[in-house]
């Protein structure tokens, strides 16, 4: 693969904010007009590395290209090729809908009436015609999303960055957004995403970086994830307490999950690729004499993935959280 | 987002995967041309006007400090100064307005500042658009500001009986080098407004040197009652310059070597701060 294939090509990417390297030597890959999910807790590096990639922050090491063009020595080439959607809404509060668009627009050199006309078809297309001359202030959590990402579509940018795009948003309007996050890739697109969802980087992305303490920890697709920390997760607790090493090293026989399992509570968490085994679990705890209070199989959580693949949960530590949004 | 068809579905990049040689139907260059960025400069000077529009109590310092302080000075320092305050307000109302309006421009950073500090302008750093212009643009819009300070000055002194000798061509002449001036020192306090951490640090520190600079001159009183070693201070202060050329020019109708030492002044200021407060703001970013 050449690099002009690829949307976003990092290596070694480092950002440090004092003692903290908030981001410590990331590489990525994204192919061009496919959706790429970044998937960390807070403050595993995610906001800073698409703030390096979108020229937003000066890496202190390595380098990225965006199509090819780096983003530093040809930030203003890189600038004209991405649109950037923050977790804070990167929108004027003190103006109305409609203006904050045709602001942007005539940044981008459009004439006064074309501003004025891609402005009105956006916000017809993400159902804010009715709050066009409203004062932000005015707009709910989601109704600021949907605007900030119009103003990144304004100029058909063939690469679209989204910071947390849905962290916040109810379960509807999250729907919504995975619809135009879809559709923009149809229309040929690339999406990078940063997300603290598993189930979003599964529903929308065709790889996934798993970022954690600044640094890249599994890579691949969707399936491929998933087969590594298990399709689910099975949660048991015991009716004696004692019985905890017992059972945890029944389920490593039967699941051949390897890892550490998630004690929550009383509560046994531990990942399992195939939920058909849960039968068999069962019949092997009843025959080592283990008794179960509580049995339930969930999809895996993103504390259980990050358990799963670090070692530790995704609660991040106070000395860990992202120095800045900027 | 509901709706099936859409418009950005045909506005979408023509070829799917493969990297944009244009945006928009324009090229893509590494570099914006001098009419992109006064047009850029522009366009963010609108959304200082619309927010100015939107948030019209931001003016109450201008048009209440004009009023009050012209009042106030010319009848407390009148009669002491001049004798009686028909002939304190000549030299009066050219001082006020230099200070009121030289003072106004503290303002300018410290809206910056908190500014600066909204998401949007990690839009404006992300836009292929002059790394100058939401700084020119939010300064030129503040403008606005200095032209209804300097315009109630005038009324306020016409009312209280000043009568301009240099006629109405030199006082809006005095007017405008006056805003000139202070859009230019206005980028000091800009700079102080991109590097300072909070917006009343910027309040702070801008006050501490405007007061002496506005007062240490030739604003209030005649420079001649000042001990010796003061005026050799108040005569290469810039504030004096200015305050005397708006003098000569209100009041006499001349042009003088004071009002191209000012505006030569301003350049300087501009030519200085302007680099200086891009760079600390492409580094901030």
């Amino acid at each position: 693969m050449t690099s002009t294939e690829l949307a976003v090509d990092a290596t070694g990417l480092v950002k440090t904010f004092g003692t903290n390297r908030a981001v410590d030597g990331v590489d990525l890959a994204v192919r061009a007009g496919s959706i790429y999910g970044v998937l960390g807790p807070n403050g595993a590096g995610k906001t800073t590395t698409i703030s390096m990639l979108a020229t937003l922050l000066r890496p202190d090491g390595g380098s990225a290209r965006i199509f090819g063009h780096d983003v530093q020595r040809d930030a203003g080439i890189v600038r004209q090729l991405i649109g950037v959607t923050g977790q804070y809404a990167s929108v004027d509060d003190s103006l109305s809908a409609i203006e904050n668009l045709v602001l942007f627009g005539r940044l981008l050199g459009l004439s006064g009436r074309d501003a004025k006309r891609i402005a009105k078809n956006l916000l017809d297309e993400f159902s804010l015609s009715d709050a066009a001359t409203r004062p932000l202030k005015k707009f709910s959590g989601g109704m600021r999303r949907r605007l900030d990402l119009a103003a990144s579509l304004i100029a058909q940018p063939p690469l679209i960055f989204l910071d947390e795009p849905t962290t916040g948003l109810d379960p509807r309007t999250r729907n919504q957004m995975w619809d135009t996050i879809r559709r923009l890739v149809a229309n040929g697109s690339t999406v990078m995403l940063t997300t603290q969802y598993l189930d979003e980087a599964d529903q929308l992305a065709d790889r996934i970086a798993v970022i954690d303490t600044g640094r890249v920890v599994a890579e691949g697709t969707a399936d491929q994830l998933k087969a590594s920390v298990g399709a689910s997760a099975l949660q048991v607790t015991l009716t004696d307490a004692h019985d905890t090493d017992a059972a945890v090293q029944t389920m490593r026989d039967v699941l051949g999950f390897r890892g550490n399992p998630a004690f929550r509570g009383d509560q046994i968490s531990v990942p399992m690729a195939d939920a058909d085994r849960v039968t068999d679990l069962l019949v092997e705890l009843r025959s080592r004499g283990i008794h179960l209070a509580e049995m339930s199989v969930q999809k895996p959580t993103l504390d259980e993935v990050f358990l799963s693949i670090t070692g530790h949960g995704a609660e991040p530590a106070a000395d860990e959280l992202e120095g800045a949004h900027a | 987002m509901s709706t099936a068809s859409l418009d950005t579905a045909s506005r979408g990049p023509a070829s799917p995967g493969s990297p944009s040689d244009s945006v928009l139907g324009r090229p893509l260059t590494n570099s914006v041309s001098l009419a992109d960025t006064v047009s850029h400069s522009l366009s963010m000077a609108k959304r200082g006007l619309l927010k100015i529009k939107r948030t019209p109590e931001q003016l109450i310092d201008v048009t209440v400090q004009p009023i009050i302080f012209t009042l106030m000075f010319t009848y407390i320092f009148g009669g002491a100064i001049s004798g009686d305050i028909a002939s304190y307000l000549p030299v009066i109302i050219p001082g006020i307005l230099v200070q009121t309006v030289i003072t106004t421009s503290v303002v300018t950073g410290v809206q910056l500042r908190e500014d600066m500090d909204k998401g949007v302008f990690d839009r404006f750093r992300s836009l292929p658009i002059a790394r100058i212009a939401p700084l020119a643009g939010a300064l030129l819009a503040d403008t606005v500001r200095y032209t209804i300070a300097t315009t109630l000055t005038f009324v306020m002194g016409f009312i209280m009986g000043w009568r301009a000798s240099g006629g109405i061509g030199s006082v809006v002449l005095a007017g405008l080098a006056v805003i000139v001036c202070a859009w230019a020192i206005s980028w000091i306090f800009a700079f102080f407004g991109v590097i300072a951490r909070t917006a009343s640090s910027v309040q702070g520190i801008s006050m501490i040197i405007l007061f002496p600079l506005t007062f240490l001159s030739n604003a209030f009183v005649p420079v001649e009652t000042m001990p010796d070693w003061l005026q050799g201070f108040v005569h290469v202060n810039p504030i004096s310059h200015l305050v005397t050329a708006v003098r000569e020019l209100a009041n006499n109708g001349v042009v003088g070597a004071d009002l191209v030492i000012s505006l030569i002044g301003a350049a300087v200021i501009v030519a200085v701060f302007a680099p200086l407060t891009v760079r600390a703001y492409m580094r901030k970013a």
